[in-house]
């Protein structure tokens, strides 16, 4: 980026380079939710349903892991990831699918420990209901979900902020390449440290406005289908 | 309605990952270097001239030294460039490179308060300021983090006679991070630090910072490259990552190293060709 | 809906039917037959152990002892059961596609399914209130469309618990003319009241229960004005079971 340029001259007047990072960040928080969700969501579920000894065990661990530092989930699947690790075959190291593959660590238990919560809560409201309609597991998960649809895309919106936020995972396994793993959070982590405050300040406020527009259209959406199906 | 959607999500994603995937496949190579060089925008100025003679995509993880130095030898680089000429030359003799290429080298300089809390401000031996600084406890910054950078810190306090891990007081502050931070925290305190040329004239935030120090030639940084070796890594890129060393040590990569200048001062010199460096 | 004879589901026999939970009796030792006919209620104080009845009955709940059959077999699937709880829970949809939830449950064709939806709408007396989400509609508006999820399963039996409960009377009549009706079809309707004038109103069989016990089970016309049992005497006549 033109360094005689005020920074956030070049925040307003959408500068290529700047476009290019936001445009990461958002395919890789977006990817890591849509992987999150298929493995957390069906997980959620069946863990609302399901009954055997232990299970309360793995609720309490399940949320616990919501609590996992961004910046240890780095470092595992760095070491996963590395030419010298179980995975160095892959050579996925420093590249975007390393950081999808870290935030969708992350925030899987977010997801599917919020998709618990709400699932087996609707379940204990149309439990009887169900039964009594002879709905078989398969269809009463199918309609958990979709009857939950609302809060779920909480969760989800809970996991994406979790991972547009993290600056921890995705800088140890992407390696903040400029131009090519450099999110929002990393380059705000590199200007800030390269004094360069004033850019730093103005790829924050980026952040927050994406992450605050997003939130919006999700209780928007939110909002209008309560409305729609009570 | 569930499953077609959830088989959507999914479709989508596995494209998104498909597609970057696709992208990492052409002509590119890893290269680990050190923030010092990162910071100084350096890379920013020589990596679109090579990339337009070669057609190859230069990826730079800029770390410490230490830290580089460790990533070339889990063969998750292709190429090493840092500064610090006994690591490097261990790195080598251990068999982790295949040979080592001077390219460059710039100064560190000691910068510090306009204040001048240590009284050397403007003065041209390092190793009278060191003294100073200790006698005085007057706060001084170090990195901590085992660059380059900080083993040449080291260096001088040995250089002073002093054996700062044993002769330290609450003045010496390990951070821990790079230069920019580094600086960062000095400008926030008013410490001295040791920084490189290079970064300071890149730095925006130098608050009542001011260079105390310079043109002691014990202030002398050298960089070098390697091409990690491929007989320990098999996949290493090894005609892509040789071409990027040849580049830099040619005349033209040479030139293009000499016209990188921040308000009109060249901040690396380079001399692949002399001899010893 | 057409007139059936009841064949597979009924009579449903209890024999020696017990049901503790957490060394709490519910259920103590009941002997019970549901035949096909006129809607038996099941009266009692609250607490007696009505709704415990009527999901074991169902088949939703096992006997900790004695056993269960539906004409004559005990394992018989529910699917020609319906049962209505005394606060049903309204899917998150619209009242119409609740009905439709409902029918698919219970293998309706796709084909027939609108068509169901109508028919059953307009019976419950909701058919202008199809689009309306199912949660904001009242009460006896609620009641009426759990009603017709259960019809949709074109069941033999009809299990309700407590329907009128907390209905005000012009949403309370409306329920009991829609179960005349039903009873009109040949569906065998049981019902639990704690109600002793919609007992009056709707019982061909009385069954008093009493802290997990049958005190005793009658016909309407020998139970309301000639009961064995004093404790039928005493419960007619308005007075408190404790």
């Amino acid at each position: 980026m033109p360094e005689n340029v005020s920074a956030l001259q070049l925040v307003l007047a959408g500068d290529p380079a700047l476009f290019a990072i936001v445009r990461l960040s958002l395919i890789v928080s977006l990817s890591a939710v849509l992987l999150a969700a298929l493995i957390g969501l069906p997980l959620g579920a069946w863990l609302a349903l399901s009954r055997f000894r232990g299970r309360d065990g793995w609720v309490v661990v399940l949320n616990a892991l919501m609590g996992l530092p961004p910046v240890v989930v780095g470092l595992m699947v760095y070491l996963l990831l590395s030419r010298s690790g179980p995975l160095g075959s892959w050579g996925i190291l420093f590249t975007p699918q390393a950081m999808i593959i870290a935030q969708t660590i992350l925030i899987t238990p977010i997801i599917a420990a919020l998709a618990r919560q709400t699932i087996e809560d609707l379940w204990l409201e149309y439990r009887d209901e169900l039964k009594a309609m002879n709905v078989g597991t398969l269809g009463s998960v199918a309609t958990l979900l979709w009857d939950g649809r609302f809060s779920l895309l909480t969760a989800l919106l809970a996991g994406f902020g979790r991972a547009a936020a993290e600056v921890g995972a995705v800088i140890i396994v992407g390696g903040n390449i400029d131009g090519f793993t450099r999110t929002m959070t990393t380059a705000i982590a590199l200007e800030t440290s390269k004094g360069d405050l004033p850019l730093a300040i103005g790829l924050g406020m980026v952040l927050i406005v994406i992450v605050m527009v997003i939130n919006a259209a999700a209780w928007g959406t939110r909002r209008f289908g309560e409305r729609m199906a009570g | 309605m569930p499953t077609r959607r959830s088989f959507l999500a999914f479709a989508t994603a596995a494209s998104l990952i498909a597609s970057s995937a696709a992208f990492a496949q052409d002509k590119s190579i890893v290269v680990a270097s050190t923030t010092s060089t990162q910071d100084s925008g350096l890379f920013g100025h020589i990596l679109p001239a090579f990339k337009k003679k070669s057609g190859i995509d230069v990826r730079v993880i800029s770390q410490g030294t230490g830290q580089a130095l460790d990533t070339g030898r889990r063969g998750d680089a292709d190429v090493v460039f840092v500064h610090a000429k006994p690591q490097e030359e261990k790195f080598v003799a251990d068999g982790f490179g295949v040979r080592r290429y001077p390219v460059m080298y710039n100064d560190f300089i000691l910068v510090g308060p306009k204040s001048n809390s240590a009284g050397i401000n403007g003065t041209k031996d390092i190793v009278a300021a060191l003294k100073a600084i200790k006698g005085k406890s007057v706060a001084f910054i170090s990195r901590g983090d085992k660059s380059g950078t900080h083993a040449a810190e080291l260096d001088l306090w040995k250089a002073a006679g002093i054996d700062i891990s044993k002769d330290r007081g609450t003045w010496y502050k390990e951070i821990g991070q790079g230069m920019g931070a580094a600086l960062n925290t000095a400008s926030a305190s008013d410490a001295y630090v040791l920084t490189d040329r290079g970064t300071w004239l890149s730095f925006k935030n130098r608050g009542e910072l001011v260079i105390a120090v310079e043109g002691d030639n014990r202030l002398f940084n050298q960089y070098g490259v390697m091409l990690v070796n491929p007989e320990k890594h098999k996949h290493v890129k090894k005609e892509l990552g040789q071409a990027f060393i040849d580049w830099l040590i040619s005349p033209e990569g040479q030139k293009t190293i000499a016209d990188y200048k921040i308000g009109g001062l060249q901040l690396f010199f380079p001399n692949a060709n002399s001899p010893g460096a | 809906m057409s007139m059936r004879p009841p064949v597979t589901n009924l009579p449903i026999l209890l024999e020696d039917v017990s049901f503790v939970v957490r060394d709490v009796t519910i259920l103590d030792r009941i002997a019970l037959r549901f035949a096909a006919g006129a809607p038996t209620v099941v009266i009692g104080p609250n607490g007696a152990g009505k709704t415990t009845l009527l999901r074991l009955a169902m088949g939703l709940i096992q006997p900790t002892a004695g056993r269960a059959t539906w004409g004559g077999r005990a394992d018989a699937s529910s699917d020609r059961r319906a049962i209505v709880f005394q606060r049903p829970v309204m899917l998150r949809r619209s009242t119409a596609a609740n009905l439709r939830y409902a029918l698919e449950a219970a293998d309706v064709p796709s084909a027939e399914r609108d068509t169901r939806v109508r028919e059953l709408l307009a019976l419950v007396g909701l058919a202008d209130l199809g689009d309306r989400p199912a949660r904001k509609l009242s009460g006896g508006e609620q009641q009426r469309l759990a009603l017709a999820r259960a019809l949709a399963k074109d069941p033999q039996v009809l299990f309700l618990d407590e329907p009128t409960a907390s209905l005000d009377p012009a949403a309370i009549k409306s329920v009991e003319d829609l179960i005349r009706d039903i009873t009109a079809r040949g569906i065998k309707v049981v019902m639990a009241t704690h109600n002793l004038g919609e007992a009056r109103r709707l019982a061909g069989d009385v069954v008093l229960m009493h802290r997990g016990r049958i005190v005793e089970t009658s016909d309407a016309t020998t139970f309301f004005n000639n009961p064995r049992t004093s404790e039928a005497a005493r419960f007619v006549a308005g007075e408190l079971l404790v």
